[in-house]
């Protein structure tokens, strides 16, 4: 049996249908705002991740948004290898952490920030000068300096060894909640220690490998020289008499530390320190942190400072991750939200007290928390760790070359390669003639 | 007018019944039963071998922002670079050393292994298979650790003798000697598995013969294994010689290309510069330099063991 529709029957229908929905209540479901997926950096530190997941929780409940994070390692680079192929299938994560140089290489595919990063600044001071140059391409940002994983690679140095064989106080050069007294902090300082605690046999641990700790130290200390390989416009200035100076400098350097430095790793430096076998090593607090762990009394002897001053300044190595949104998230204004909620003082406060003080802010405002403060033991140790003072340039090696340039520098390593072969013989015009080649080769488009 | 009843679908029909015979008949047949029984793995080939290859020619014709089309010029600026060279004289060093050992390592275990008695030998082979059968990426981190430039257990143990402290990763021979050992120990159970399984197959008659006919141990080996082992020594080479020429987990893991990039691998160059230097377009035309210099060493391999074939 068939049953006809007039069509007055079907307007009648339609618009009875039409007036129960208009006339039916707005219900907000639990995830009413959409869904948003994030890949985070898995922490180092145990017990960070599960801070970052409560935080993005307390945001997800309030704004009625189904969230998804995943921890992504930087162990074996998966990290970048994710960034790589998110960019590659336009698909993945709405939010993705990246590492310095990678916001620059994919700006084609970032949502800019710059609706949220200007009120963040105005709420949470100023960022510094290595964050705008990672994280911004013109006016426009590309990403929001994210607190988790940004790291300061300073001097941590032995309060016993210092003493007993440099006769340098680190303590009372950059006291614990006040202005440090480090005038006399300066490179040839520092050389002088390193060849005291050489021969006391607690030699510095500084990498001169290819790996990330090793070319940050060579980069800020190059700094410190104004020795840069290619300035900002992108000019190749490797043959100038700063950089001669710099490679002398490592030079001398390099003959009073450890023999197998070259074939040192990330993980090299922070075991030299947690042996007890050096007076100092260039890194953030996770040495430390592992040493309070595995062996408390060499961590009771352990100190974070300030870097030596150079001719052109004091420049200390800062390796921010940044937050970024790829163009093609399917809820941007999801993204942008969490992002700021994540940049919020008390998220801040959170996410530094989770990671025992690793993590820092890149803000102004937020350097002074009671973390760094109150860590220890020994009380403080980490104080002068987020450069309270702003007494350094935050730099990160290569810079100020162009980012797409200086992210070559950086990844092949080419400052730590300098040093190794003018200190392994090289003339030191060959180096820097082979160093210019190399930067001639970075110039590609 | 016709006196003949015209059925128009006649034709139709028959020609269809002929094409559904044709089918069940090229159903029965045994290649195209064999086709389909294949197909999920050719498929699977296409997907992850096939097309990567061609999107990776893609990518390397492109510029590093990956928005405009250079042709050769990725190719043309490697040859250009110090590094670029550098690093072939390190992959074959690398490759044909590490063949060489562990072909001739292999060839010499599994003599050793051949002569044991049946009764205890198939204990003998699975412990010489177990560096094999680990992965490469976890046996790996073992050696590094023996390895480390400050803690290395070796050094440890040579300090009693007076030798050392050896910088195994630390300098540039020394390096390349460590990636090397390592690819030798790891690689050549699959050589000594692959010979012994050969030797078995040599009939005992030939031996008897050159033993009647006065032939010495070398002699035995020269004329009788050696010859009868050719075709598996030719597939063995080859088939090692691209894997170790596309390396990546040891010297990754080991050195990370250091020091001084006197241990870089073309995979290894490759993935410093596509994926830490966000150079996907220069990574992916260092990876293609493997595919001729293999394809080269490939036809001259097969193409003798098809002569063999041939006379044989």
């Amino acid at each position: 049996m068939s049953r006809t529709l007039s069509r007055r029957q079907f307007v009648a229908a339609t618009a009875a249908g039409s007036a129960a929905l208009m006339s039916a209540p707005f219900v907000r479901t639990a995830h009413a705002a959409g869904k948003l997926t994030m890949g985070f950096w898995d922490h180092w530190v145990p017990g960070a991740n599960k801070t970052c997941t409560a935080i993005v929780d307390e945001w997800a409940a309030k704004e009625k948004v189904e969230v998804s994070i995943d921890y992504i390692t930087s162990q074996g680079n998966k990290n970048l290898l994710t960034i790589a192929a998110e960019a590659q299938a336009k698909s993945g994560h709405d939010i993705l952490a990246m590492p310095t140089w990678w916001p620059h290489a994919y700006a084609d595919n970032i949502e800019p920030v710059n609706d949220i990063m200007e009120p963040l600044i105005k709420l949470n001071g100023d960022v510094n000068d290595t964050v705008k140059y990672l994280g911004k391409q013109g006016d426009k940002w590309l990403a929001v300096p994210a607190t988790i994983g940004s790291q300061i690679k300073g001097p941590c140095s032995r309060i016993d060894l210092m003493k007993k064989f440099a006769n340098i106080d680190v303590q009372a050069m950059y006291p614990a909640g006040s202005e440090p007294k480090a005038d006399a902090w300066t490179n040839d300082a520092f050389l002088k220690a390193a060849e005291a605690c050489h021969k006391g046999g607690s030699p510095f641990g500084i990498g001169l490998g290819e790996t990330t700790d090793s070319v940050d130290t060579a980069g800020a200390f190059f700094q410190s020289f104004g020795a840069d390989l290619v300035d900002a416009k992108g000019n190749v200035t490797v043959k100038t008499d700063n950089v001669r100076q710099a490679l002398e400098f490592y030079k001398k350097l390099m003959a009073f530390l450890p023999a197998d430095v070259t074939a040192w790793d990330d993980a090299s430096n922070n075991k030299w320190l947690v042996s007890g076998r050096g007076a100092l090593i260039m890194n953030p607090p996770s040495a430390w942190a592992v040493a309070k762990r595995d062996a408390p009394q060499i961590a009771e002897q352990c100190w974070t400072h300030g870097m030596p001053k150079g001719p052109k300044g004091r420049f200390a190595p800062f390796l921010p991750f940044l937050w970024t949104i790829w163009s093609f998230s399917k809820n941007k204004p999801a993204a942008k939200s969490l992002l700021v909620h994540l940049s919020q003082p008390d998220s801040v406060a959170r996410l530094v007290e989770a990671s025992g003080g690793y993590d820092l802010p890149s803000f102004a405002n937020l350097t002074k928390l009671k973390t760094w403060a109150e860590e220890g033991p020994p009380k403080g140790t980490l104080f002068s760790y987020p450069d309270p003072y702003h007494l350094q340039t935050l730099s990160i090696a290569a810079s100020p070359a162009p980012p797409k340039i200086a992210q070559q520098i950086y990844a092949q390593a080419t400052i730590t390669k300098m040093c190794v072969r003018h200190f392994q013989g090289e003339d030191m015009e060959k180096t820097l003639s082979w160093a210019e080649s190399e930067c001639e080769g970075f110039m590609r488009s | 007018m016709v006196d003949v009843a015209i059925q128009p679908n006649r034709a139709n029909r028959t020609s269809a019944t002929r094409k559904r015979a044709s089918l069940r008949n090229a159903l029965k047949r045994k290649s195209t039963s064999a086709f389909f029984m294949t197909l999920p793995l050719i498929v699977l080939v296409a997907v992850l071998v096939i097309y990567p290859a061609f999107y990776s020619l893609h990518l390397a014709t492109l510029n590093k922002s990956m928005q405009r089309y250079v042709g050769f010029s990725n190719f043309t600026f490697l040859f250009t670079r110090e590094t670029f060279w550098l690093v072939v004289k390190q992959s074959c060093i690398f490759a044909i050393t590490a063949v060489i050992f562990k072909a001739l390592i292999g060839f010499i275990v599994a003599h050793f292994v051949h002569n044991i008695p049946a009764k205890g030998q198939r204990k003998w082979r699975g412990m010489l298979l177990v560096p094999w059968v680990i992965p490469p990426a976890m046996s790996t981190l073992g050696w590094l650790w023996l390895f480390d430039p400050s803690y290395s257990a070796f050094n440890y143990t040579l300090s009693f003798f007076g030798i050392g402290p050896i910088p195994w990763t630390g300098d540039a021979d020394w390096a390349r000697f460590s990636v090397i050992l390592v690819n030798v120990w790891y690689g050549m159970p699959f050589f000594m598995i692959m010979y012994l399984a050969s030797l078995k197959s040599v009939p005992d008659q030939l031996y008897e013969a050159a033993a009647i006919d006065g032939a010495n141990w070398w002699q035995r080996i020269w004329y009788v294994t050696l010859p009868m082992m050719r075709n598996i020594i030719a597939i063995t080479t080859l088939f090692s010689l691209i894997v170790t020429f596309a390396n990546f987990d040891i010297v990754r893991i080991l050195t990370a290309g250091g020091p001084l990039d006197k241990t870089h691998l073309f995979a290894t160059w490759a993935f410093k510069l596509g994926i830490e230097s966000s150079d996907i377009p220069l990574g992916a035309s260092v990876s293609l330099f493997m595919v001729p210099i293999l394809a080269v060493a490939a036809i001259f391999i097969l193409r003798d063991i098809n002569k063999r074939g041939n006379e044989a």
